[in-house]
C-alpha cells in the first residue's frame, strides 16, 4: 500500500511539473511573456523595470527555474486589475465554485443512480427507455445552451428561482457557504443542476451498464439461490460491486466539475473562480489565468490520485494485487 | 420418502429467433439421501432443469407446463416469498464457477452470516459460529481466519468448498450441484466430490449432481439419468446405466470415456455436433447422430421401462456390455 | 439459412446501409443532418440577406420579434438581433463556420492522431509506453480545460480555436487506432502479409489501417460533434471565435443578454440550430456504432 501511495505521488509530481512547463513555455515561448506578464497600460520605463525585475533577459532556462520558484512558493505575480496577489484572489473565488461543484456531486448521486438502476434493472419499460434517451440528451447538449433554456423557462418565464448571482451565506460548522440559507440554496439550484446534468447522464449510464451486466453474473444467482431477499441481493451484491466503477468515475469527474464550472458560472453569474479565469482571460489579466491553470492543475492531480486510493481500498482484488507487486 | 418430483417439466426459452424448449418434458423423483446423476452434453438442458426446480430460471425462460413437488407441495403454487423461504434453506444450489459464484466484495463471513440470518432470526455471533463450523465440516483449515478473507485469496477448490458450506449451512433436504467440478483441476475434483457426498450422507440431504462426465457420477449417484436435447433419454441405477447402457446416446457417451480397462482400446466418439436446439429434427431429437435410426425414428419415441426400472426413450435399444 | 444465402448476395455497403435503416431515429437523424448541411453550405443563395455585408443590414430592424417585416420588405421568421440581422441568415451563416470548424478540427485531429496511434502501435517498448503515457494524462483532463489553456496561450480567432480543438481530441483517435492496430497486426492476415515480405509501410496502411476505419468513423462523428460544442461553447464565452467569425456559440452569445428582457429568439433560435446538428451527428454516430461494432453483430 505504502509503494502504491509512493509511487502514485511521484507520479503526481512529474505530472504537475509537465504542466507548469506547459504553461510556462505556452506563455513564454509561444506568447509574448512581455505581454503576458505586464500590464498592457504600462509605460517603457516600467516595461524595461519590470523586465528587469522578472528576470525576463536571463536565459530561458534560468527564467523557468524563477518561475517554478514562483509557483513552489505560490506567488504568481499580482493581478492587474485587483492589484492584489493572484493566487489570493483564486483562492477567495474558491468556496463559492467548490460549494456549486459538490451540490452537483451529490445530484449526481442522488439522481443518477436510482434513475440508473432502474433502467437496468427493468430494461423493457417504457420509462426505463425515457431514462436512457434523456441521459443521451444529457450527454450531447453542451451544458451553456441547457444553462440558457433553464433561465429561460425557471427564471425568465415562471419566474421560481433566481438566475444570477450567489445568494446569502451563513456559517455553520465553521464553513461559511450558501448551502445554510434558503436564499442560497434557492441561487444555488439552478448552477448545480446545470453543472451536474452531464454527470447525472454519466451515472445513469454506468449504472445502467453496470446492473445490466452484473445481473447476470453467477453470484446474483448465488445469492438468490442462498434465498436472500432481493432488496438485500441487490442493495448490497449488486451494489458493491457496481458501486466502485461509479465512485471511481465520480471522484475523477469532480476535476471535470471544476473545470465545467467555468461555463455554468459565466451563464449564471456566479462569483467562483471559474468566472474570474474567464473575466481575467477577457481582460487580459494573465497572472490571474496562469494562477488559476497551475491550481486547477494540482487539483486533478490531487484529485486523480485520491481516487486511485480510494479505488484500491474499495476494491480488494486492486488491494491485494499491489500487495504483492 | 420422495424428497422432490418432477413430473413432466417443460422449460422454454422464448427467444426472438424461435422457441428453444430447453428442457422438454422431464420427469424424475428422488428420496430422502438418494443421489442423482444427471448427465448430459453442454445445452441438454440439464443446468435448466436444475434452475427451474430452485426458481431460478432467468426471463426469457419460463415454465411452461409439468409440475415440482418438494415434500408434496407444488412449487409452482408457492408466492415469490414462499419461494424464496425455501430457497437457501430446504433447497440449496452450488454452481460450476467457484470463481463467479462467491461475491468478490464481500468478505466469506458476510456472505456466510447473511445466508443463514435471511432464514433464521440468530444473532450475528451465533451465526458467525455456525459459519465457522461450516468451513470446518468441508475440511477448510483454520477457519477463523477464512472467514475474514475475501474470495480471491482462496484457491478455486478453495472457494468450491465454502460454496458447499453454504449451501450446507442450513442443512437442505435438496442439494443441486451444477457441474461443481468442471472448472477444478482433477485431483481437486476428487476431494470435492468426497465432500459433498459426505455431508449428504450424513444428513440425508438428497442430491442432484448435474455433470457432463459420466466418469464422476459414476461412483457418486445412485441413480444415473442422461439428457439428449431437453429430454431424459435414458435413467436408471446408476450400475445398470453404466455397465449395460440401452441408449445409443448413452451408449456413444460411454465410449468416449477413457478408463484403466480399455487400455488399448479406440476411444469411439458421438459423430455429428451437439444439436441446434431451434432446429431439432422431427421425432428422436438424437436421430441425425444416430448410427442405428431409421424411418420409426421419425416418431418420437415413447419411455419404456423394464422390471428394474431401467428406462430409456428409444426404438432401437441397445445390449452391449461395457467391458467392467 | 435462406436469409443467410441472401445477405451474402448484398455488396457490404448495401449491408450496412440495410442495417443502418433499422434504426428510424437514426434514419430521421442522417435526414436532418442532411438538410442542415445542405443549408448551411447554400447559405449565399438562399438566405434573404447577407447578415454580415454591413449595406444589407438596418440597425433599424434590431431585435424585432419572429415574423416581423424587416425594412427592406422581406418577413424576419425568425425575427432579429440586436444588430438588425435576419436570424435566419445569421443562423445558416452561422452553422456553416460552426461545421467548417468542427469538421476541419475533427479531420486534423483524426490524422494526427492516427499517424501518433500507428506509431505507438508499430514502435513498440519505450515510444509506445511514452506515447501512451502522454494520452493518458491528456485525457485526465477534461477537453474544455485543455482547451481553455490552449486558448489562454494562444488567443481567440478561427486558427487558434482549430489547433486548440486538435489539442483537446487527438488523444481520443490515437488510444482508438493503437488498440485497434495492435489487435489487428496479431491477426493471420497481417503474418501472411509479412511472410510475403511486404514492407512494413505496406502493411500497414494497406491492411492495418483499413481495418481501423470502423472504430475511427465512430469516434470520428462522436468527436466532431463535441469540437463543434467546444467551439460553440468557448465562443458563448467569449474566449472562441470572434465577432467576425459568427458561428452559432458567437450569435447564442450575443442574444444572451437580451434574453433577461424577453427577447428570447435572438438566442433561443441559433441554439436550436446548434442543439439539432450536435444531437443529429450523435444519433447517427451512435447507430454507426451499433452497425460498425463487430462484437454487437448477431
Amino acid at each position: 500500500m505504502t509503494a502504491f501511495i509512493i509511487r502514485r505521488l511521484l507520479q503526481a509530481v512529474l505530472v504537475v511539473f509537465l504542466m507548469s512547463g506547459i504553461v510556462f513555455f505556452g506563455v513564454n515561448v509561444i506568447g509574448d511573456p512581455v505581454d503576458m506578464l505586464i500590464s498592457p497600460d504600462a509605460d517603457q520605463d516600467e516595461i524595461a523595470r519590470t523586465i528587469e525585475a522578472l528576470g525576463l533577459d536571463r536565459p530561458i532556462g534560468e527564467q523557468y527555474l524563477y518561475f517554478l520558484k514562483g509557483v513552489a512558493t505560490g506567488d504568481f505575480g499580482k493581478s492587474f486589475i485587483f492589484g492584489e496577489p493572484a493566487l489570493k484572489l483564486i483562492l477567495q473565488h474558491m468556496p463559492a465554485t467548490v460549494e456549486l461543484a459538490l451540490l452537483s456531486l451529490l445530484m449526481a448521486i442522488v439522481f443518477g443512480i436510482p434513475l440508473g438502476l432502474y433502467a437496468g434493472l427493468y430494461p423493457d419499460r417504457k420509462v426505463s427507455k425515457g431514462i436512457v434517451a434523456g441521459s443521451i440528451l444529457g450527454f450531447s447538449l453542451p451544458t451553456f445552451w441547457v444553462g440558457l433554456m433553464m433561465i429561460m423557462l425557471f427564471a425568465v418565464i415562471l419566474g421560481w428561482l433566481p438566475s444570477t448571482g450567489r445568494g446569502d451565506t451563513a456559517v455553520f460548522l465553521g464553513i461559511e457557504s450558501s448551502l445554510w440559507t434558503r436564499d442560497g440554496l434557492s441561487h444555488l439550484f439552478l448552477p448545480a443542476l446545470n453543472l451536474a446534468l452531464t454527470n447525472i447522464s454519466l451515472v445513469i449510464r454506468l449504472t445502467r451498464a453496470g446492473v445490466r451486466e452484473a445481473m447476470h453474473q453467477d453470484y446474483i444467482k448465488f445469492a438468490r439461490a442462498k434465498g436472500l431477499p432481493e432488496s438485500r441481493v441487490i442493495s448490497v451484491h449488486l451494489m458493491k460491486n457496481i458501486l466502485i466503477p461509479i465512485v471511481t468515475v465520480l471522484g475523477l469527474e469532480f476535476g471535470g466539475l471544476l473545470a465545467f464550472s467555468v461555463v455554468t458560472e459565466s451563464i449564471f453569474a456566479w462569483p467562483g473562480m471559474g468566472k474570474l479565469l474567464i473575466d481575467s482571460l477577457l481582460q487580459l489579466d494573465r497572472p490571474v489565468v496562469v494562477a488559476y491553470l497551475m491550481i486547477i492543475v494540482l487539483f486533478f492531480v490531487v484529485i486523480n490520485l485520491v481516487v486511485d486510493i480510494l479505488y484500491s481500498i474499495l476494491d480488494p482484488r486492486v488491494r491485494l494485487r499491489d500487495q504483492g507487486a | 420418502m420422495t424428497v422432490i418430483s418432477v413430473e413432466g417439466l417443460k422449460t422454454h426459452f422464448l427467444t426472438r429467433a424461435g422457441v428453444v424448449r430447453a428442457v422438454d418434458g422431464v420427469s424424475f423423483s428422488l428420496d430422502r439421501g438418494e443421489v442423482m446423476g444427471l448427465v448430459g452434453e453442454s445445452g441438454s438442458g440439464k443446468s435448466v432443469t436444475g434452475f427451474s426446480i430452485i426458481g431460478l430460471v432467468d426471463a426469457p425462460g419460463k415454465i411452461v407446463d409439468g409440475s415440482i413437488f418438494f415434500h408434496g407441495d407444488d412449487l409452482s403454487k408457492l408466492s415469490a416469498r414462499q419461494m424464496q423461504a425455501l430457497r437457501g434453506s430446504r433447497i440449496a444450489m452450488i454452481f460450476q464457477d467457484p470463481m463467479m459464484t462467491l461475491n468478490p466484495v464481500l468478505r466469506i463471513d458476510t456472505q456466510m452470516i447473511e445466508a443463514i440470518r435471511a432464514h433464521e432470526k440468530v444473532s450475528r455471533k451465533e451465526a458467525w459460529t455456525r459459519a465457522r463450523d461450516g468451513l470446518a465440516q468441508v475440511g477448510i483449515p483454520s477457519p477463523e481466519q477464512r472467514l475474514r478473507a475475501y474470495p480471491h485469496q482462496l484457491s478455486g477448490g478453495m472457494r468450491q468448498r465454502v460454496a458447499i458450506a453454504i449451501a450446507f449451512l442450513n442443512n437442505p433436504d435438496l442439494l443441486i450441484a451444477d457441474e461443481p467440478t468442471t472448472a477444478l483441476d482433477v485431483t481437486i475434483q476428487a476431494q470435492i466430490v468426497h465432500v459433498a457426498q459426505k455431508l449428504c450422507r450424513e444428513r440425508g440431504t438428497a442430491l442432484i449432481w448435474i455433470t457432463h462426465d459420466l466418469a464422476v457420477v459414476a461412483g457418486l449417484a445412485d441413480r444415473i439419468a442422461v439428457m439428449y436435447a431437453g429430454r431424459i433419454v435414458e435413467a436408471g441405477d446408476t450400475d445398470d446405466v453404466i455397465d449395460h447402457p440401452r441408449h445409443p446416446y448413452t451408449v456413444g457417451l460411454l465410449g468416449s470415456v477413457p478408463s484403466a480397462n480399455q487400455r488399448g482400446q479406440r476411444l469411439t466418439q458421438i459423430p455429428g455436433m451437439t444439436p441446434n436446439m431451434l432446429a431439432l429434427p422431427e421425432g428422436c431429437a438424437f436421430r441425425d447422430r444416430c448410427t442405428h435410426s431409421d424411418n420409426q425414428c421419425s416418431k418420437a419415441p415413447q419411455v419404456s421401462t423394464d422390471e428394474r426400472g431401467h428406462a430409456i426413450r428409444c426404438f432401437h435399444p441397445q445390449y452391449v456390455k461395457t467391458p467392467a | 439459412m435462406k436469409t443467410q444465402a441472401n445477405i451474402h448476395k448484398e455488396t457490404p455497403l448495401q449491408r450496412f446501409w440495410s442495417e443502418f435503416c433499422e434504426s428510424r431515429i437514426a434514419v430521421g437523424a442522417l435526414f436532418i443532418l442532411i438538410v442542415i448541411v445542405v443549408l448551411a453550405t447554400l447559405a449565399p443563395w438562399i438566405t434573404p440577406q447577407n447578415p454580415y455585408d454591413l449595406a444589407q443590414v438596418d440597425v433599424l430592424d434590431g431585435k424585432l420579434p419572429p415574423g416581423s417585416e424587416a425594412f427592406t420588405g422581406y418577413t424576419m421568421w425568425l425575427g432579429s438581433d440586436g444588430a438588425g440581422r435576419d436570424l435566419y441568415s445569421a443562423i445558416l451563416y452561422g452553422i456553416r463556420i460552426s461545421l467548417t470548424v468542427g469538421l476541419a478540427a475533427g479531420v486534423i485531429a483524426l490524422i494526427i492522431g492516427t499517424v501518433i496511434g500507428l506509431v505507438a502501435a508499430y514502435a513498440g517498448g519505450r515510444v509506445d509506453a511514452f506515447i501512451m503515457r502522454a494520452v493518458d494524462i491528456q485525457l485526465s483532463f477534461p477537453a474544455v480545460l485543455i482547451a481553455l489553456v490552449l486558448v489562454a496561450i494562444l488567443g481567440r480567432g478561427i486558427d487558434k480555436i482549430i489547433i486548440a480543438l486538435v489539442a483537446a481530441q487527438w488523444a481520443y483517435y490515437a488510444r482508438t487506432v493503437r488498440a485497434t492496430a495492435l489487435v489487428e497486426s496479431a491477426r493471420e492476415y497481417v503474418e501472411a502479409a509479412r511472410c510475403l515480405a511486404l514492407s512494413n509501410t505496406r502493411i500497414v496502411f494497406r491492411h492495418v489501417l483499413p481495418n481501423c476505419l470502423a472504430p475511427l468513423i465512430v469516434i470520428g462523428t462522436v468527436q466532431t460533434a463535441s469540437a463543434i460544442a467546444l467551439e460553440s461553447t468557448l465562443s458563448f464565452l467569449g474566449v472562441g471565435l470572434r465577432q467576425t467569425e459568427p458561428s452559432l456559440g458567437v450569435l447564442i452569445s450575443n442574444g444572451f443578454e437580451y434574453m433577461m428582457s424577453g427577447r428570447y429568439w435572438i438566442s433561443f433560435f441559433p441554439g436550436l440550430a446548434l442543439l439539432l446538428t450536435i444531437v443529429t451527428i450523435n444519433l447517427v454516430g451512435d447507430q454507426l456504432r451499433d452497425v460498425l461494432n463487430p462484437r454487437l453483430k448477431r
